[in-house]
C-alpha cells in the first residue's frame, strides 16, 4: 500500500516536470500554430545552462533557486530569439517546412551544447535545504520531489493568472482564436508572438534547471522530453492548458505504474495510450473539434507532372548506373548502392506527402521494419538472403497496414505527431526487447548469399530490385489511384462528394509507401551488413524528410535528386568534420528558409524564368 | 474641398492566381458614410479586406488621414485610426464580451471619438447585460453588436463596416442603421458594403457600385435611387 503510494507519489513529481515542458509546447503551438520540435532543445540547454549556475552560486537556497530562475529566463531570451530568426519566416509555411526548421534547430543546438558542455554526462548538486526524504507510510520519499510536485499547481495557477487576468494573456487568448483579426484590431503579432515564445521557451528551461538534482544532465534529454511533451500536448488537446496539467498526471502516472509491471516496454505503453486517446477522442481530452485545424498540407501549386521524354531519361539513367561499375571502384559503388536504396525510401515518403499530403514524422519505421525483419529472418531463423529479402517490405507493410489504420484517421500535425508515435513505438522495441533484437548492439552478421556478396552483384541487385519498385511507385502515382489520392489531398470534402473514399486510399498509400520503405530496408541491413536502432529513430525519418525536401515536393524525379545530394553531402562534407549535426542542422534551415521548392522546384522555376 | 479622409486609387487584389480587384477607386471624406453596393462576388469584402491589409497581394495608392497606407502591415493600418468590422463577424468565442472589448481597446486619438466600454454598453444596452459572457453563447445579432464595439474600441476615425445587416432579423437591421447614423453624428467617416438597398438607402451619403471586381457607378444616394438602369445592371438579383 505504502509503496503503491510513493509510487504514485514519485509518477507526481514526473508529472510536474512533463505539464513544465509541455505547457510551453502547447502555449506556442496554441498562438503560432508550430510544433516546435526545438522545444526539448531549450529544456536541454536549460539544465546544463542551471547546472553550470548551480556549481557556481547553487550552495544556499537563494542562490540555487535564483540560478533555476536565471536558467529559465535565459532559455527564454533564447525561445525570443528563435522567433525572431526563423520562426517568423516559417509562419505561412506548411507544416513539414515548420517541423523541419524546428528540428534544424535541435541538431544545430545539440552540437553547440557538446562543444560548450562537452559530451560526458554531469550531475548536478542536491537543491540546499531539500536534500532529505520525507517518511511517507514509513517509506522515504525525496523532499525535493515534493516541492516540484506542488510546483506542478502553482505554474498551472500562475499561468492561468497571465492568460485570464492580464491585457497581454487576453491578447494571447484573442491570437490564439484569429490571428488576423487581432492584428485587424490593432495588436502587433510579431511581438505578441515573441512574447509568447519567450514564456513558451522559459517554461521549458525551468523544467529543464530543475531536473538538475534529480538525474544526469545528458545530450539525449532534449529528444526524449520533446517526444513526451509532444504525446502529452496531443493527449491534452493541442493548445489546451488544463488538457496538458492532465495528460502530464495521467502519462507520469501510467510511467510510474508502468515501469512495475512492464519494465521492458514503458515507452510503448506511453505511445500506445497516446493512439488510443486520439482515436476515441481525437482532439485529445480537452482539445476542441473547431480549434487547431490542421494546417494546410505542403501546398502543391503545380499538378505533378511527368516530362514528355521521362520514360526514355529514365531508362537512359538506368542504364548508366547499371554500367557503372564497369568503371567505378569499390568505395564508389558502395556508395551508389546506399544512394539507390535511399532514392527507394525517399521516394516511398514522397508519395505519401506529394501525392496524398499527408507528412510524416516516422517513416524511418518502415525503412528499420525492413531491415530488422530481414536481420531478425537472417538471425533467428537462418533464413537465406532472398527470403529474408522478401521478408523485408512483407513485415513493413504489415506494421504499416496496423499503424496506418490509427494514422489516416487524422490529418495534419496530427497525422505527423501519430507517425511519429509509431515510430517511437517500433524504436522502443527494437531498443528495449534485448533478447530478440539485440537492443543497443543491433544485430550483425546480415550478410548477403554467396552469389550476391560482390559489390558489383549487390549493386546490380539494389538496382534491379529498387528500379523496379521505383516504377511501381511511379505507375501508382498515374494510376487512377494516384489521382484520388491527390484528389484526397487538394479537397477531402470534395473527394468524398465524387465517390472517393478518402480515408482508405490514404491506408492504402500508407501500405504501399511502408511496404517499398521496407524494400529499402532490407536492401539496407544486407548493404551494411547489420542493424541498430538508430534505423528506426526520429533522425533517420528526418533524413528522408530532408531527401524529399531537398529534391522538391511538386516533382517525381525530386526524391531521387534529393537522395543523391543528400547521401553525397553526408559522405563527402560531414564526415570530415565532427560537427556533422551542426552541419546538417544548418543545411536544413537553410533550405526550409531559402529553398522551399527543393533542387529540382529552384532549377525548373530557374529555367522557366530564364 | 479638403483632402478626403481616405482615397483609394488602382486597387488591384489577387487571391492566389485569381485577379479579384482591378482598378477600384473611391473615396470617403470626413463625416462621410459611403456604401459600397454590389451583388454577391463583385468585390466588396475583397476591397474592404484589401485596404485593411489583410489580402495576401495587392496593389495600390492608399491614402488616409494623409498617410500612405500601401506598404503597411493591418495592426499599422489599424492604430492610425481605420476600423475594420468583418462580415463574419469573427468574434473571439472563448473570450467574454468585455474581453472581446480589451483585445479592441486602443489608446484614444485626436480627432476620433474616444470609446469606453461603458459608452459602448449606453450605444447597444443588450451587450451591457452579458459583460461576461462568451462570445460562443450569443445571437448573431448579439454578435454583430459587439464587433462593431469591439472595433470602436481601437477609437477609429473611419470604419470599414462589411455587409453589417446580413443574415440579422428586420428588428436588429434597424437598430444596426440607428447605430450607423449615430456614429455619423459622433464624427466618424464609414465606408460600408451592403447589398440590402433600403439599409444602404437608410445611412449612406454616396454609393459605389462595383462589378467583377470592378469600379462601374459612383454618385450620392440620391441618384442611385433615381437610376433604374444601374440598380438593374449591377445590383438586381
Amino acid at each position: 500500500m505504502s509503496f503503491l503510494l510513493v509510487q504514485a507519489l514519485s509518477g507526481l513529481a514526473t508529472a510536474a516536470t512533463l505539464f513544465l515542458v509541455s505547457s510551453g509546447l502547447t502555449i506556442v503551438f496554441g498562438v503560432t500554430r508550430i510544433v516546435n520540435f526545438a522545444h526539448g532543445s531549450f529544456y536541454m540547454v536549460g539544465a546544463y545552462a542551471g547546472w553550470s549556475l548551480i556549481e557556481r552560486f547553487g550552495g544556499t537556497p537563494a542562490g540555487f533557486w535564483g540560478s533555476v530562475a536565471a536558467a529559465a529566463l535565459m532559455m527564454g531570451v533564447l525561445g525570443a530569439a528563435m522567433e525572431i530568426g526563423l520562426l517568423r519566416r516559417l509562419y505561412r509555411s506548411p507544416e513539414l517546412f515548420q517541423l523541419l526548421g524546428t528540428f534544424g534547430v535541435v541538431l544545430v543546438v545539440q552540437d553547440l551544447t557538446a562543444w560548450a558542455w562537452g559530451p560526458e554526462d554531469l550531475l548536478g548538486r542536491r537543491a540546499p535545504g531539500l536534500k532529505g526524504s520525507v517518511d511517507i507510510l514509513d517509506q522515504p520519499f525525496p523532499l525535493y520531489d515534493l516541492v516540484l510536485i506542488g510546483l506542478g499547481p502553482l505554474v498551472l495557477g500562475l499561468l492561468w493568472l497571465l492568460f485570464n487576468r492580464t491585457r497581454w494573456g487576453t491578447l494571447v487568448r484573442a491570437a490564439t482564436q484569429d490571428r488576423e483579426m487581432t492584428s485587424a484590431l490593432g495588436v502587433d503579432p510579431a511581438r505578441l508572438f515573441t512574447g509568447v515564445l519567450f514564456l513558451g521557451c522559459a517554461l521549458a528551461g525551468l523544467g529543464g534547471a530543475l531536473q538538475v538534482p534529480r538525474e544526469a544532465v545528458t545530450l539525449h534529454m532534449d529528444m526524449a522530453i520533446v517526444v513526451e511533451a509532444f504525446v502529452v500536448v496531443v493527449v491534452g488537446g493541442m493548445g489546451s492548458l488544463t488538457g496538458a496539467f492532465l495528460a502530464s498526471l495521467l502519462i507520469g502516472q501510467l510511467q510510474a505504474f508502468g515501469i512495475l509491471v512492464f519494465p521492458q516496454i514503458t515507452l510503448v505503453i506511453v505511445f500506445l495510450f497516446m493512439a488510443v486517446v486520439l482515436v476515441l477522442r481525437p482532439h485529445g481530452l480537452l482539445g476542441r473539434a473547431d480549434e487547431a485545424p490542421p494546417t494546410a498540407p505542403a501546398a502543391v501549386t503545380v499538378p505533378l507532372s511527368a516530362g514528355p521524354h521521362a520514360g526514355a531519361w529514365a531508362l537512359a539513367l538506368l542504364a548508366v548506373l547499371a554500367a557503372a561499375p564497369l568503371v567505378a571502384g569499390d568505395y564508389a559503388l558502395i556508395l551508389l548502392t546506399e544512394v539507390v536504396i535511399l532514392a527507394l525510401f525517399a521516394a516511398s515518403l514522397h508519395l505519401l506527402i506529394g501525392l496524398g499530403g499527408l507528412v510524416s514524422f516516422g517513416h524511418a519505421a518502415w525503412f528499420g521494419l525492413g531491415a530488422y525483419g530481414s536481420a531478425l529472418l537472417v538471425k533467428h531463423l537462418g533464413a537465406p538472403m532472398p527470403l529474408a529479402l522478401a521478408g523485408a517490405p512483407l513485415l513493413a507493410g504489415l506494421g504499416a497496414l496496423v499503424a496506418g489504420w490509427f494514422c489516416v484517421r487524422r490529418s495534419g500535425l496530427y497525422f505527423a505527431m501519430l507517425t511519429l508515435a509509431f515510430a517511437q513505438i517500433v524504436w522502443s522495441i527494437a531498443f528495449q526487447w534485448y533478447a530478440v533484437t539485440g537492443g543497443d548492439n543491433g544485430i550483425l552478421g546480415v550478410w548477403p548469399s554467396a552469389w550476391a556478396a560482390g559489390k558489383a552483384a549487390y549493386y546490380w541487385l539494389t538496382l534491379g530490385l529498387s528500379g523496379g519498385a521505383l516504377w511501381l511507385l511511379r505507375r501508382a502515382a498515374f494510376a487512377p489511384f494516384g489521382y484520388a489520392l491527390r484528389a484526397g489531398r487538394d479537397s477531402g470534402l470534395r473527394a468524398e462528394s465524387v465517390g472517393i473514399d478518402v480515408r482508405r486510399f490514404q491506408w492504402m498509400a500508407f501500405v504501399l509507401a511502408g511496404t517499398a520503405a521496407g524494400l529499402a530496408g532490407g536492401l539496407y541491413a544486407f548493404a551494411k551488413g547489420s542493424v541498430f536502432p538508430t534505423l528506426l529513430a526520429v533522425p533517420q525519418s528526418v533524413d528522408a524528410l530532408v531527401m524529399v525536401l531537398m529534391g522538391g515536393i511538386q516533382t517525381v524525379a525530386g526524391p531521387l535528386a534529393g537522395a543523391v545530394a543528400f547521401h553525397l553531402l553526408e559522405a563527402k562534407v560531414m564526415s570530415m568534420t565532427d560537427w556533422w549535426r551542426l552541419a546538417l542542422g544548418l543545411i536544413i534551415v537553410a533550405l526550409v528558409l531559402v529553398f522551399p521548392k527543393g533542387i529540382v522546384g529552384f532549377l525548373s522555376g530557374f529555367r522557366r524564368r530564364r | 474641398m479638403s483632402e478626403p479622409l481616405l482615397t483609394v486609387d488602382g486597387l488591384q487584389a489577387w487571391y492566389g492566381r485569381a485577379h479579384i480587384l482591378d482598378g477600384i477607386a473611391l473615396t470617403v471624406g470626413r463625416g462621410e458614410v459611403v456604401a459600397l453596393m454590389g451583388r454577391n462576388g463583385a468585390g466588396k469584402t475583397t476591397t474592404l479586406k484589401a485596404i485593411m491589409g489583410l489580402v495576401e497581394r495587392r496593389a495600390a495608392s492608399l491614402r488616409f488621414d494623409g498617410r500612405d497606407l500601401s506598404a503597411l502591415p493591418a495592426h499599422r493600418i489599424a492604430r492610425l485610426g481605420v476600423g475594420y468590422v468583418p462580415e463574419d463577424r469573427r468574434i473571439f468565442a472563448d473570450l467574454t464580451v468585455e474581453e472581446n472589448l480589451e483585445v479592441g481597446r486602443q489608446p484614444p486619438r485626436p480627432g476620433a471619438p474616444t470609446w469606453t466600454p461603458e459608452k459602448l454598453f449606453a450605444l447597444f444596452p443588450n451587450l451591457a447585460e452579458m459583460r461576461g459572457r462568451r462570445g460562443t453563447r450569443m445571437s448573431g445579432g448579439e454578435q454583430q453588436m459587439l464587433t462593431l464595439a469591439r472595433t470602436l474600441m481601437g477609437n477609429p476615425s473611419l470604419l470599414l463596416l462589411d455587409e453589417p445587416s446580413e443574415g440579422l432579423a428586420p428588428l436588429i437591421v434597424k437598430q444596426m442603421a440607428d447605430a450607423v447614423r449615430r456614429l455619423k453624428a459622433e464624427g466618424l467617416s464609414v465606408l460600408l458594403s451592403e447589398q440590402s438597398l433600403s439599409f444602404a438607402s437608410a445611412v449612406a451619403d454616396r454609393a459605389c457600385v462595383i462589378e467583377t471586381g470592378r469600379l462601374r457607378w459612383t454618385g450620392t444616394m440620391a441618384e442611385l435611387l433615381k437610376d433604374d438602369g444601374v440598380r438593374a445592371a449591377y445590383l438586381a438579383v
